[in-house]
Formats: structure tokens, sequence, C-alpha cells
């Protein structure tokens, strides 16, 4: 592992750029500290990924076949064909600089290549060269360049420091979309055997074992066994989840990430614990471990593996045969469900449109995809007065909430995950409004880029978001980072010790738990961490 | 470097003509032929551009969603910024193309230490590119269409009314007025302010400066260029407005004839526009026609609700329950997690 950045020294950020050097002549310099290994031969040849073997980016050597370059071009020419977005993104960018300061990897490392227009500039000057005239005629002057093994370098190391959080494209007068441009450049990369191990090792465990760390379905469901227990230590009440069971009305997928990391696990619990509530109520929810990851780490490798990986929701709700699927609280996930999996792996025609049996909501805006978000159902729960609340279980916290990027910019999720906050707790603080909602800052760590060997790249990409949760906690006190998203609940708590200190991170659902009032239940002195509610501090309950 | 490559270029753009016309009397070069070529490079170029542009397909929805999605009926949605229907996305695009809807969101980064070393982030007011943009774009419409005076005879009423409204100052701008010149257009003030303004901003902000190409320089000088001499023409280099008024009649009536002499200054100017939009279909300046398509603003967010088709889509092999089953069907059992097949 590189080592790792001290806050006060990282902080130090010039955002000039210099003078008179061009860009282009400026060569890659591959830092330790912000780039990810490379992907392992094992894991690319899992999925019959090409050029499969273990190399190292740092190295001069990156063992790549001797016809990258035809394959490169080959693939490039594909996706002009197929893909709009991409043509006219490198088309039509006028370079006016509107995106320049809104990525939070500029903002945090003030590396010019992570300005979003320049990031896709490593690209456009490429395509310049080989597709258009002017490019093929006036060469530098027209802003192309040849693909070298060093450009091919560039592109590597910027496209896996881009978390496509499509921030920039919300600023873009013309939409252009630097993800969409990064999705397909890591595309190309992966055409020659260019990936990161941290992606492509999720990859290849979710196509085999359903969840990003390879473990086994025993063991999945040891893990769920814990938390039951778990539960049943805080609140006296046994849950009984059921798995892979056929004939269920609703399967429900989450993020791996919840069932495995800290805090996301208390999240975790409190899928369990609703879903147990509303049994009586006439909840019938199978989990699954075969379709048991809702990240979709194939989207970062290409919309082939993003769509292999997805295949498997509809194809085990299609097994189970349920009526629809309910998916947990996750980030890049929901944008492959909103954006993609319909066209990807539909159509859903052997599911029915989602009606919740608790309130008999229809869920129209989820009648293609057969799909809702939970935090959609639950918020139409408590709605309709469906659950028995106590917010004052949370009074112990002090909570902001951080919009999830790909919720966000990728399908206009903002209201149902507040209401639900607002309902579930009685101190909630918004961030400052640049820095929420549409215009939400990423975690820094998206996209495939959590590892740790990149920490360094990782706590800048966080700056911004760490500086608007510390701008609310010096102003209101909040020690409590609410998120929907796995990713961000895995990444935060070390981004928070790094920038701010003292801030917890809680899925929504976490704290819709500690709300809930069961009948039969313990008096509750803890919440899921075992932390003291408010008023109980002094109450012997070590 | 870019900056002195674009520059010399429009120099040279600029002598030519000066040459062409001043020196060889090649009038009907650069007074008829030049232009026709202009104009099919322009109007070819553009179509087959766009053309070439819808030739590939919008496989997936990818609106960039910025407000509220379509969800619950109690959740107030933004019809807007987040359509879920054409109309919305009409309404979007309006937004978009007449007011240039998402540069105004713009922000500025501030960035300073703290004495502590902590950072302190902020995101500043920032609305001079979106009135620059906005200025420059409208006062070009505004000339472009009281050009029509020339093309037309008649010439159109509303031509007449964007003259009056535009040269609604001209009582009292001084020392100009007075001196036996015609009243100052304020598009033509504006228009300039506007590039200056937008050369300037892409020298001075460093960021800019750093990713501007001389593909960025060139149509801003040639724009000034193209300003300088429509400026000098009407106000102080006068030309033959009726000589003028005839070649270019003469030239959309595709009846082109070279009138008595006009004067090299008309030439040059163009020259310079006959340059700029041959010039367009191969730059930058396509983000006229392709904002139109662009798929983050154009579609609306109903992809949960609705199908859309990838036109080539084609299957993939997954990994299956059957391999998945045939692989921990015993560490399955023994988990009492459900299986098709009993292990023998």
């Amino acid at each position: 592992m590189a080592k790792d950045p001290k806050a006060g020294e990282t902080a130090k950020i010039n955002h000039t750029p210099p003078l008179m050097e061009g860009w282009m002549d400026t060569p890659v310099d591959i830092r330790e500290g912000i780039y990810c290994y490379g992907a392992k031969e094992k894991n690319l040849e899992a999925v019959d990924m090409p050029n499969a073997r273990d190399w190292n980016p740092a190295e001069e050597d990156w063992q790549l076949p001797d016809d990258w370059e035809k394959v490169i071009d080959d693939g490039f020419r594909l996706r002009l064909d197929r893909f709009r977005s991409f043509k006219l993104f490198m088309d039509i960018c006028v370079r006016c600089g509107a995106c320049a300061d809104k990525c939070h990897f500029f903002i945090g490392s003030g590396d010019p290549k992570n300005m979003p227009v320049l990031r896709a500039e490593l690209i456009r000057s490429v395509y310049r060269k080989k597709y258009t005239a002017g490019g093929k005629l006036f060469g530098k002057l027209a802003g192309a360049r040849d693909l070298t093994l060093d450009v091919l370098k560039e592109w590597w190391y910027y496209l896996y420091q881009c978390t496509e959080c499509r921030r920039c494209s919300l600023f873009c007068p013309y939409g252009i979309d630097t993800a969409e441009v990064t999705i397909i450049g890591r595309e190309l990369t992966n055409l020659i055997g260019l990936n990161t191990d941290w992606i492509s090792a999720p990859v290849a465990n979710c196509n085999r074992t359903g969840n990003h760390l390879g473990i086994q379905p025993h063991a999945y469901k040891d893990m769920m066994d814990f938390f039951v227990d778990e539960i049943e230590d805080i609140t006296g009440i046994r849950v009984e989840p059921s798995f892979n069971r056929k004939g269920a009305e609703i399967l429900f997928i989450t993020p791996s990430g919840d069932v495995f990391a800290d805090p996301g696990t208390y999240t975790c619990m409190g899928y369990l614990m609703l879903f147990h509530y509303l049994q009586s109520q006439g909840l019938d929810i199978t989990w699954s471990t075969y379709a048991s990851e809702g990240g979709n780490f194939g989207y970062f490798t290409s919309h082939e593996m993003a769509k292999r990986l997805n295949a498997k929701m509809y194809a085990e709700a299609k097994r189970l045969g349920v009526k629809w699927i309910l998916g947990g609280e996750c980030g890049h996930m929901w944008r492959v469900l909103n954006q993609y999996m319909d066209t990807f792996n539909g159509p859903a025609d052997f599911l029915e449109e989602p009606v919740s049996p608790i309130t008999g909501t229809k869920f129209e805006n989820a009648k293609g995809t057969k799909m809702v978000h939970l935090v959609e159902f639950t918020a139409d729960l408590i709605k309709h007065n469906k659950l028995k609340l106590d917010p004052s279980r949370n009074d112990h916290l002090k909570v902001t909430f951080h919009d999830s990027c790909n919720p966000s910019r990728g399908m206009g999720f903002f209201e149902e995950p507040r209401y639900v906050i607002n309902a579930v707790c009685n101190n909630f603080y918004e961030m400052p409004p640049q820095t929420i909602r549409e215009q939400t800052f990423c975690c820094g760590s998206g996209a495939g880029l959590n590892a740790g060997e990149n920490m360094e790249l990782r706590m800048r990409g966080g700056l911004p978001r760490a500086n608007a949760v510390r701008y609310v906690k010096e102003k209101y006190g909040v020690n409590m980072l609410s998120c929907i998203c796995a990713i961000d609940r895995a990444v935060f708590p070390t981004l928070m010790d790094f920038w701010v200190r003292d801030v917890g991170v809680t899925g929504v659902h976490e704290m819709v738990a500690n709300a809930l009032v069961f009948e039969g239940e313990n008096e509750r002195t803890t919440d899921l961490r075992g932390e003291p509610l408010a008023g109980m501090e002094d109450d012997d309950n070590v | 470097m870019s900056i002195v490559v674009s520059s010399l270029a429009v120099v040279l753009i600029v002598l030519i003509p000066w040459v062409g016309v001043g020196a060889f009397n090649l009038q009907y070069l650069f007074g008829v032929v030049v232009p026709y070529a202009a104009l099919a490079t322009f109007i070819i170029g553009i179509v087959v551009r766009v053309i070439d542009w819808a030739r590939s397909p919008v496989p997936f929805r990818i609106p960039t969603t910025a407000g509220q999605q379509w969800s619950l009926p109690w959740v107030k949605y933004s019809k807007i910024d987040n359509p879920k229907g054409t109309g919305g996305v009409i309404v979007r695009m309006l937004f978009e193309i007449l007011t240039f809807r998402s540069l105004f969101r713009n922000t500025r980064l501030e960035y300073r230490l703290k004495g502590d070393g902590a950072p302190k982030i902020d995101y500043e007011w920032e609305k001079w590119l979106w009135l620059a943009a906005l200025l420059f774009h409208y006062s070009f419409l505004v000339i472009f269409l009281r050009h029509f005076r020339f093309f037309v005879e008649p010439i159109p009423g509303f031509v007449h009314l964007l003259e009056s409204l535009d040269g609604f100052m001209q009582m009292g701008v001084l020392p100009l007025n007075g001196l036996g010149l015609p009243g100052v257009y304020l598009t033509d003030m504006l228009l300039m302010l506007a590039v200056t303004y937008l050369f300037v901003r892409r020298i001075y902000v460093h960021q800019t400066r750093y990713i501007s190409l001389p593909a960025d320089y060139f149509p801003l000088f040639l724009i000034l260029a193209l300003g300088t001499t429509g400026i000098l023409m009407r106000y102080f280099i006068r030309v033959d407005i009726t000589a003028v008024k005839e070649l270019a009649v003469g030239l959309f009536k595709f009846h082109p004839t070279i009138p008595g002499d006009i004067g090299v200054i008309f030439y040059i100017h163009l020259f310079v526009i006959s340059v700029l939009i041959a010039y367009f279909p191969f730059s930058k300046l396509m983000h006229m026609a392709g904002i139109f398509l662009s798929p983050t603003r154009n579609l609306s967010n109903n992809s949960r609700m609705k199908r859309h088709i990838n036109p080539w889509n084609y299957p993939v092999h997954y990994h299956t329950y059957q391999a998945y089953e045939d692989e921990f069907r015993e560490a399955m059992v023994e988990a009492g997690l459900p299986v098709e097949k009993e292990p023998e």
C-alpha cells in the first residue's frame, strides 16, 4: 500500500495549471497513491476478458497484445457507430470551461487533466487525429495527436480517476457527460486487458458467487444469521428472513456491501427488521444468494459486462416466480436499474406491475422494470401511517444526508430519502445547496476506486464532500452522515476520519430500524450499533 | 502559441480579399464564387454531420436528471429538469437553447487554506460566462436578422422592427451622432463586447487558457474581424449600400451580378463570413446543431416506466443459477438453503 497522505499536506492544492506548458506536452506521471493495481489474470480469465495476465501499471511494460493499436481503433469505430452520445460528445465541446472546477478530483488534486473537459480531450485528441479531416490535416494545431503508448497510459490513468458521477454534465451547456466518455473509454481499455483489480476482482466474484467479495452461499447465510442474533439481542425480536424461496411475492436485492462491511451491516439489519415488521401486514419477501449483488461492477468495465451481471436479477426473479423486485440502498446499482436494466434484459413481462402489499400503492414509475427502490417503498409506508415510529430514538444523532451521485443525476431521487429521514429522526440538517441534490459531490471512491492502494486519490476526491460535512458539523454539530449507497457507507468512514473526524456514517434504513416500534419488543436502550440512545447514557447497560 | 497561430490565420484571411479585390480585381471570385462555395459547404456540411450523428443510435436512456423524478403522487416532481414525457423534454430543450439553463447554474470554485491548514472551499456566484454567452448569441442572431434588409426585397416588417428596437439608443450615443453617421446599433456593440469578454476570459482564467486550442481562438478572432469590418463599413469607411444590396439580392436570386465599385472593405467582410460559415461544419461551432441531439438533455427520464430498445442489443452469456447451484450445492444444503436438485 502507498504511503497514506496527511490531511494538512493533502489540502495544499494549486488549481492553477502551468502557464507555458501545453497539456499535450506534459507526459503522464503514474503516481503511487493515485492509481489502482492492474487487473489480475485469474479475474479477467474468469469472465473471458481479453489479454488476461498479471501486470503492474508502475512497470514500463504493460504486456499489451501486439495488435493493441488496431484493437483500439476497431473498438473506437464500433462505439462511434453505436453511441450517438460518444460521437456527439467528441465533436461539440467548445471548451468553455464551465465543467473545469466542478469535478471533485480537480478540486481535490488540482491536476489539470482531472478537469472533465481535459479528461475527455485526452480521448478527443486521438479521435480528431484518427477520424476527422481537420485532425489528419493539421495535427496538433487542430488539437489532434497520435495514440502512442504514453497516450494510452495517460488514458488508463485518468479514465480510472473518474468516478463517473456526472456532476460535470449538469453544468455543461450541451449536456456533455464526461462519465459517458469515461465509460466508453474504459470499454476500450478493457479490449486490451487494461482494468484495475479492484474492478476485475469484484466482477469475477459477482459473476460467480453473486457478491463482490466472493463469499459462498453458506457464508452469506452465516452473516445473515449473525445479524438475526444481533437484532434479537438489541430488541428481543427474532426476525426470520428467507432465502431463495420460490413463490415469494417480492425478491429483495441489495448491494452485498451491506452484508459484509460495517457500517452497511447495520443498514442490512435495518432491512431485516423492516421486513419482519411488515410480515404480519402481508409482506412476503425473499432474499437471494444467487442474485445477491445489487452493485453492478460490470458497469465499470463495459456495457456488456454490466448486462451480464444485471441479467441475474431478472433470471432469479423468473426462477423464483416472484411478482416484482425490491432494491436496497445502493448508488450505481440504481443508475443501472433506472437507465439500463429494462433495455439490457427486459421485457420483464413475467413480472407484475409493483403494488405495495401493505398500502396498495401502485408504483407506476416502475411499471416497466418492475423494480422499486426500498426508500420509495418505505416513504409510501410512512405516508400511509403503516409504521409506528419513535424518532426520538435517533435523538443521539444529528444527521445530514449525502445524495449519492447515481440516484441523483441518473435518476432524480431526492425527496423520498429526505421524507423518510425526517420521519425517523428529529435532527436533520442539510449541507450547503451547491453540494447536495443534483449538485451533490461524489464520495471520491465510486466507479470501482475504493481500493486501498489509491488512498491519496480517494481522500483528494472526497475533499469537497467532506468539506461540506465539516461545514454542517461546525454549524449544527452534525455527527452522522446518512446516505443511500453501499459504496458511500464503505468509504465515508475513512474519508470522515481524514478530513472531518467524529462523524459517523449510516444508511437510511438503519435509522428507520432504530425508530421502528415493534409490538412486544424489549425496551431499547441502544441503537443497532450498541450505542446508548439519548437519555440512556447513564443506564447500566454495559 | 494557439493565439498566435489563430490570429495569423485570421490576418491572412483578411489579407486575401484585400489583395484579391484591391490589387487583382477579383470581384467575381470574392463576391460570387466564394460566397456560393461557402454557403454550399455550410449547408451540405451541416446536413452531413447531423445525419452522421443521427445514424448512431441512442441505445440507452441517459438523461442527466437535474430534479426530482416522477414517482409517488404526493412527491412534487421536477417537470422540466427531470421530465417524464415529451412535453417536459420540449420545455427543457427550449430552456436549454433559448436561455442556456445549464450554463446558468455555473459556479466558481474558491479555494483557500485557513490558518490551521484546513481548506475552505466555496462555490461562488458566477454568471458572467452565461451572460456573455447569451449576449453574444442573441446579438449575433439580431445582427443576422437585420441583414435581411440586404438580401430580400421588399424588406420584411420584422426587420424594420428589429432595427428600430436595436437602434433605440441612437439619440444618446455621443460622439458618434451628429457626425453624419447612422444610428448606433446596440447589438453591434454588445457582440463586440461579448466576443472580447469571451476572448479575455479564455486567456485570463488559467483553466480555460490551459485547455484552449487554436480551434477555440480562431472562431473568436474571425467573429471579431467580422464585427470590426462590419462596424468600419457602417460607421467609418462607408460603402455603397445600394450596390451591396444589388449584389446580395442577385446572389439570393441566383442571378449574381457584380455592381460597380463597392469598396474592398465589403469584400473583406464577405470573405470573413464566407470562411466562418465554411469552417462551421468542421468545427466546434457545430454545437449549434449538436445541442438538439444531446442525449443527456433531450431524453425523458421514464426508463423504469417504459421499455426502450437498444437496436444493436445482443444476447450475452451470464452465469446461470444452474451453474451456481452446481458449484455450491453441498454448501447450500448444509446451510439450509433450498436447492433445485438434491445432491447425490
